[in-house]
């Protein structure tokens, strides 16, 4: 169903889980300026449109292997954001049990397999839980989100490779925020990403990743294709990236002029705003009631992660088997 | 009890283990070979015949032939491993991981760790491994001590038929990421194999022979090699203990200072290159825990340090041999007299 016919309760969420990305990375960015969060993060706002536009499409047994920048993937593919945050803090009560922080969030129970320190790390995961769809004779699908950076890795392009051959049911995602760490991706990549498909015989689709209603669009038809026995789809979303790189990244690499204009021109959530009142899907009032809603989650989210207990040391040497 | 070889031994391992579990699948480069193509199927069955046969048994869904890409298809049994199967990948040579290390040591080998203690990734990386074939650099190195470096990750390095079995079906069956290593001149040799599935514990050393002069460890093939000096020795009057820790990691390190309590000295015999090398660690661990009984210094024997070279007369020289194990015993036995 194309997204501007969903349910209205569709549409709500969607809504829900891009404002909660974009207050969860613009809190995380505040907090990290306290000084209180003991490591780096990378973070997603901007991206907000493909994390939920593609992972609108998934239940729980599918699968998702995400990148280090990978809150947004890990909030859309529903993992809890209280949980999250202690992860970032550091706390005994986050995702891992503090022993991940912000590069490693997993949640196996929601079919995420992890954000990753590495980039081009995912791919082949994602080909590996795609190949469990197979053997087991389900109709899950996994998916591999990748940034720009990871399209030069040898492994994302093997994963095209073993994928087509295998025809496994998994979508690469290609997030094009225009910048591989400090470097653009007019400069890293050569040719067109969508056009990487073409060398391994892949369907492939493009999305303006400020676009809900696109990114949903060109998902649902990837995953279908993918859910009965289609084989890989590459996506290419072209998104912006607020932040720097990294947390403390001083993003001189762009101009103030450039980065304002990207929150200003290239704002998901206020696409989706426009769209949906123009169109009298949903009402302006209903969706301030929803930002409102998600702030008070976050500051929950922080002052739960604040208070929580660090892990016990005793932890430091547990779960590195699950028997030794 | 019939006599089989260690490759026969490793078939039948993976044969009843699929036929046991349906989610355990294999795959790797060419392990039936022959796909895609005119002629025989499964025409190799592995560059090194294991897998032989697995194809008419359980199919192609669950032995499946991949391209080159072994950072794809590793990685892929990672994320199948943690997603619910049970994959055994088959690297033709451990040269070979260095092209998908990170799927090993960054990805499989960290997931439970770092997604705290949540995820259970059963995943068997087979590959053969050793000099002696002349092969030379890049197809004949014995890289386990890169393997037990690495927290998360198991180790396993079977010396005789008998144990290849029982330790690839306990490996199959294990929770965690196991490096499987198959020494490739082991492959034609032969032992008793019960015909029925069993298991072997890791961490349960195997001691092989019992003497009250000096304690050789050894694991692969070079506990043939320390097995043939003990032989020797014995005529001259020097009785050897002989252990096979058969897993680097976890390691018997009970069994192995028990033994050098009981001899004193201490003698290892190690295929891998000597520099932060499984003997150095079994070396390591006796001069800490086990000081106050040593009369003579430990030994090590091991190739230089250097690379698996083509000739044969070099590469003979680069691997231990019983002589050089029958001339460091004989050093070590100088002490403490």
């Amino acid at each position: 169903m194309a997204a501007m016919q969903l349910p209205r309760e569709r549409l709500r969420e969607a809504y829900r889980l891009m404002r909660t990305i974009r207050s969860f990375e613009d809190r995380v960015a505040a907090e990290m300026a306290t000084g209180d969060v003991p490591g780096n993060t990378h973070l997603y706002a901007g991206q907000e449109a493909s994390a939920v536009g593609v992972c609108m499409h998934l239940t729980d047994s599918d699968h998702i292997a995400s990148t280090h920048r990978g809150h947004g993937h890990s909030i859309a593919k529903g993992c809890d954001p209280a949980a999250m945050m202690a992860e970032i803090f550091g706390k005994a009560t986050g995702t891992c049990a503090g022993k991940g922080g912000s590069m490693h969030i997993a949640d196996l129970d929601r079919g995420m397999l992890g954000a990753n320190g590495i980039v081009g790390g995912g791919p082949p995961l994602a080909c590996g839980a795609a190949l469990t769809a197979r053997t087991l004779g389900t109709r899950d699908v996994s998916v591999a989100f990748s940034g720009d950076g990871a399209v030069n890795q040898g492994t994302t392009a093997e994963s095209f490779n073993l994928a087509r051959v295998l025809m496994l049911p998994v979508i690469f995602v290609i997030e094009d925020n225009g910048f591989g760490e400090a470097t653009a991706s007019s400069y890293a990549v050569a040719g067109r990403i969508i056009d990487r498909a073409l060398g391994y015989a892949m369907p492939a689709a493009y999305a303006d990743g400020t676009d809900f209603f696109a990114v949903h669009d060109v998902m649902e038809e990837a995953v279908q294709r993918a859910r009965d026995g289609g084989g890989p789809t590459l996506l290419h979303i072209e998104t912006p990236r607020y932040y720097g790189h990294f947390s403390g990244d001083a993003d001189t690499y762009r101009t103030p002029e450039e980065r304002a204009a990207l929150r200003r021109d290239r704002c998901c959530l206020a696409n989706f705003r426009a769209r949906v009142t123009e169109a009298r899907l949903l009402e302006a009032e209903e969706l301030d009631s929803m930002d409102a809603a998600v702030a008070e989650v976050i500051d929950a989210a922080v002052a739960e992660a604040r208070a929580a207990p660090l892990p016990d040391l005793f932890s430091l040497t547990t779960d590195v088997y699950v028997n030794y | 009890m019939p006599v089989k070889t260690f490759r026969a031994a490793l078939n039948e391992a993976l044969h009843q283990e699929m036929a046991r579990d349906p989610r355990t699948i294999v795959l790797g480069e060419d392990i039936t070979g022959g796909k895609g193509a005119t002629g025989e199927k499964d025409a190799w069955g592995g560059a090194f015949g294991v897998t032989k046969g697995l194809l008419d048994a359980f199919g192609e869904k669950r032995v499946i032939d991949t391209p080159i890409t072994e950072s794809a298809f590793v990685g892929a049994a990672a994320g199948a491993a943690v997603t619910g199967l049970r994959p055994v990948a088959e690297i033709m040579f451990v040269d070979f991981l260095g092209v998908c290390f990170d799927q090993i040591f960054n990805q499989a080998a960290k997931f439970r760790y770092m997604f705290g203690g949540k995820a259970v990734t059963p995943l068997v990386i087979r590959a053969t491994f050793g000099a002696g074939s002349r092969s030379a650099s890049q197809h004949s190195q014995a890289l386990y001590p890169l393997f037990t470096h690495i927290p998360g990750l198991k180790v396993v390095i079977p010396s005789t038929p008998y144990d290849a079995k029982g330790l690839l079906i306990e490996a199959i069956r294990d929770d965690d990421p196991v490096i499987f290593l198959e020494n490739k001149l082991l492959y034609d040799t032969t032992g008793d194999v019960p015909d029925d599935s069993y298991t072997i514990p890791f961490a349960e050393a195997a001691v092989l022979r019992e003497g009250s002069d000096v304690t050789i460890v050894a694991v692969g093939r070079m506990v043939s090699v320390a097995m043939d000096a003990a032989k020797a020795l014995a005529t001259e009057g020097i009785e050897a203990t002989v252990i096979d820790p058969r897993t680097a990691s976890p390691l018997d390190t009970e069994t192995i200072l028990e033994m050098v309590e009981e001899t004193g000295r201490l003698v290892i015999v190690d295929e891998s290159n000597p520099r932060c090398g499984f003997a150095a660690d079994i070396a390591a661990l006796v001069a800490e825990e086990a000081f106050d009984v040593l009369k003579g210094p430990i030994l090590k024997i091991t190739p230089p340090h250097t690379p698996v070279p083509y000739a044969p007369n070099l590469e003979d020289a680069y691997l231990p041999d019983a002589a050089r194990v029958i001339a460091a015993v004989r050093r070590v036995m100088a002490h403490g007299e």
